[in-house]
């Protein structure tokens, strides 16, 4: 049913849909209205789950591992500063294969302090073993809830995942969205079932230590895991697209690339203002294309290989940098075209929720165009 | 054994690990004056002391580090620990 | 009814010969039954019970890291209830991570009064990482980290009231039991483990390794402890204590010298100023929680 409404409404109602028995979740900008919307959900009789008012995000998602331990399905919700705090319990839960799903409103961390969008929080969690779906609007952000528990929770799968919303920009904005009904939801997702659980009638126990002789297998079993979700993520996606017509089934997606001359590659919803700009720039004569990343954890490198094969210059924009480097989807991209030959010049943008417009767009393909890039974007040299 | 989802174990295991090797020293149990009261089976660390013959106990020595606790506590000074002999 | 014959801590763990630990939690799960899951720090205990892929633990258990225990206890319990499901949830975490490091946990967890029982295994150190000193580390105690030495006496602070700390947060039922008396610990383990909301039982379990005595001795240093009034049995229901064993108190030296952490107050030279300040926090344990057996003069 189509309504119009704020991004982390429609992302709550979503989570509702999933049916979670356990909500465990701290408060932050720009969060929060997740988690309000949650709890009134709750005590209007809306949503039947235990709601954890934790006392630090650290005990947010430690309770979710114990609540998924003990066989049900969670949810937690963060950004910025609160998952820089669980930092050590992200890993954790990923090790112990636990199916959590936890939305992230992406915001920059301090310091300094800066309560608005980019994408530095859950892209420096790249290496913890999480899932990770970037939405470019509210519907991919309230769809990717679906598929994210979905593709979690399958057994040869097993591994949580981050479904990522660009805050302010996306949670606090209010788009049509087509809701999906409890019915939908519960013939797409049904009711957990987990791997194994905490159970006296089963004794287990659940993270043990592992020596030197078994740590790296453990790890590998992961690794295998997060690349082999590759073809659930296909599967997965394929069957929401034959039920509701929205088709996730693949990890990234062009828009008119297929005769460009200059890709840009983005993550999240500064690829609507990029799709926005490279119509103008068609207009005008310009070859120019789209390659949004949807998935970034398990990196698509070979359907990133594929897409940009053909093109002769890329432009990556990074709302991230991995400091004293480089942007970290451009380091992953020109991973992926390393054999290709194909120039790839990064672009640190919108840090700190500066805004991103569809001329700042042009001016970055004109600066690919003349091979200049491996640059901070609109740096103001005049503050410096 | 494959490897275990998220490094995980099901009881029993852990008696792969015979940690009799261990002892130097090991308990003796004297029936003549054992008053069966049970104290050792409970002090025991490894709670490997059990009831065997006629509500007497041993231990296992399979298990059992020798670390004297039993022989220290017991009222009855019915237990004696004695260098091992390999 | 919880069959109390039945082993469900298994031998082949890799505790120190004469661990108190080992056997707290031994008794522990005794008392508390099959239908219990347990909750573990990082800590000796953890590391002990389950190398991969051999475990001791013949109940349901989780270890996540150091500090989350009482976290993850919290999302078990709300998971329980969402299932309609009876075990008993327990959490055995060491003094490390229950009076340092678990404190943001712990207080957040009691505060919201989850249904669970709370084991503190009180070593007195950070032992599984090497000795080092905790909150729990008792006045002049030598730790690695608070160590003995030329312009030093071991550690300088006292320990940490937690029991008093989580009685403030609400908890319905607080006690403080010892190795030396299994008895008293499984009957307070029992009375935890079926009060409902959020209890809290510190067993004191003396470690031969880190404090420096013989491991046949663990049991009785333990009642040292008690006999000397440097450690306390009692228990607090709804917040007032309400009952504390009695003893006929012996000087603290008694237990001071048993234990190498302490023998720097002894040798090269006795130290009578800083013995005499143990001697004072002992009359004032007795004092406070009337431990003292006042016999009868002839």
């Amino acid at each position: 049913m189509m309504e119009i409404t704020e991004g982390s409404h429609a992302v709550a109602e979503a989570v509702r849909l999933c049916r979670p028995q356990v909500i465990s979740a701290y408060p932050i900008t720009p969060q929060t209205h997740v988690v309000e919307a949650l709890a009134d959900m709750v005590a209007n009789c809306q949503l039947d789950a235990e709601y954890i008012t934790v006392e630090n995000e650290l005990s947010a998602l430690s309770a979710c591992i114990g609540a998924s331990a003990a066989g049900s399905r969670t949810y937690s919700a963060t950004t910025s500063q609160g998952l820089a705090l669980m930092f050590e319990v992200c890993f954790n839960a990923a090790g112990m294969r636990l199916p959590i799903v936890m939305s992230i409103a992406n915001r920059a961390l301090g310091a300094p302090l800066s309560i608005w969008n980019d994408q530095q929080d859950s892209i420096s969690l790249r290496d913890s073993g999480w899932l990770q779906f970037y939405a470019e609007d509210n519907q991919e952000a309230t769809d990717l809830h679906y598929i994210a528990y979905r593709v979690a929770e399958d057994h040869s799968v097993l591994l949580p995942a981050f479904v990522c919303f660009d805050g302010f920009i996306l949670s606090h904005t209010y788009e049509p969205i087509d809701m999906l009904s409890q019915e939908d939801i519960d013939r797409f997702l049904p009711e957990f079932t987990p791997y194994e659980r905490l159970d006296a009638a089963d004794p287990i126990s659940f993270g043990m230590y592992a020596t030197p002789d078994y740590y790296l297998e453990f790890r590998y079993e992961m690794d295998r895991a997060l690349k082999e979700s590759k073809a659930i993520i296909q599967n997965t996606g394929k069957e929401f697209a034959r039920m509701f017509g929205r088709d996730y089934s693949a990890m990234v997606e062009g828009y008119r690339l297929e005769d460009a001359d200059t890709a840009i590659v983005a993550l999240g919803s500064i690829c609507g203002t990029t799709k926005d700009s490279i119509d103008e720039m068609r207009d005008e004569g310009k070859k120019v294309g789209l390659l949004k990343i949807r998935v970034f954890r398990p990196f698509p490198t070979e359907d990133v290989a594929k897409a940009l094969a053909h093109v002769k210059r890329v432009a990556v924009l990074d709302k991230n940098i991995s400091l004293g480097a480089k942007g970290a989807v451009a380091l992953e991209v020109k991973d992926a075209l390393y054999s290709s030959g194909i120039p790839v010049k990064d672009y640190i943008i919108g840090l700190g929720g500066r805004d991103v417009r569809k001329k700042d767009i042009k001016a970055i393909v004109a600066l690919v165009e003349k091979g200049q890039g491996d640059m901070f974007y609109g740096l103001r040299t005049e503050v410096l | 054994m494959a490897l275990a989802v998220g490094c995980r174990g099901r009881p029993g295991k852990s008696r792969d690990n015979k940690t009799g090797s261990w002892r130097v020293f090991k308990p003796v149990f004297d029936r003549e004056k054992c008053t069966k009261c049970g104290l050792c089976m409970t002090l025991c660390p490894e709670g490997c002391i059990h009831e065997t013959v006629e509500d007497f106990v041993d231990p296992d020595y399979t298990y059992c580090k020798g670390c004297g606790i039993c022989a220290e506590e017991c009222p009855g000074e019915a237990i004696e620990m004695k260098q091992e002999e390999k | 009814m919880v069959d109390k014959t039945l082993e469900l801590f298994d031998c082949g763990h890799r505790a120190c010969g004469g661990c108190g630990a080992a056997l707290a939690a031994r008794l522990v799960t005794k008392a508390a039954g099959t239908d219990t899951i347990v909750v573990s720090s990082t800590g000796c205990m953890e590391v002990f019970s389950t190398p991969y892929p051999e475990t001791a633990w013949k109940v349901p258990w989780i270890h996540s890291l150091f500090e989350n225990a009482a976290a993850v206890a919290s999302g078990i319990e709300a998971s329980l209830k969402k299932q309609g499901r009876k075990e008993k949830v327990v959490i055995m975490a060491g003094d490390g991570a229950t009076f340092d490091i678990g404190m943001i946990c712990i207080s957040g967890a009691f505060e919201r009064g989850h249904d669970f029982t709370y084991i503190c295994y009180d070593n007195e150190a950070y032992m599984n990482t090497g000795i080092q000193r905790s909150g729990a580390t008792p006045y002049d105690a030598s730790t690695t980290t608070s160590p003995a030495g030329k312009c030093s006496f071991g550690n300088k602070l006292p320990k940490k009231d937690m029991p008093q700390i989580l009685a403030a947060h609400g908890a319905p039922y607080v006690a403080t039991a010892s190795i030396a008396y299994p008895a008293d610990l499984m009957q307070k383990i029992e009375k935890a483990v079926n009060t409902k909301g959020p209890c809290y039982v510190q067993v004191h379990a003396p470690c031969c390794t880190g404090w420096g005595f013989e491991g046949d001795q663990t049991i009785a240093v333990a009642k040292l402890a008690i006999e000397t009034g440097l450690w306390v049995n009692y228990e607090m229901v709804d917040g007032k204590v309400v009952k504390a064993k009695k003893v006929v108190r012996k000087p603290v030296e008694e237990y001071l010298k048993t234990q190498k952490r302490f023998r720097h107050l002894f040798k090269p030279k006795r130290q009578d100023a800083e013995i005499a300040a143990i001697q004072a926090m002992a009359d004032r344990n007795a004092e406070k929680y009337g431990i003292d057996i006042k016999l009868r003069k002839e």
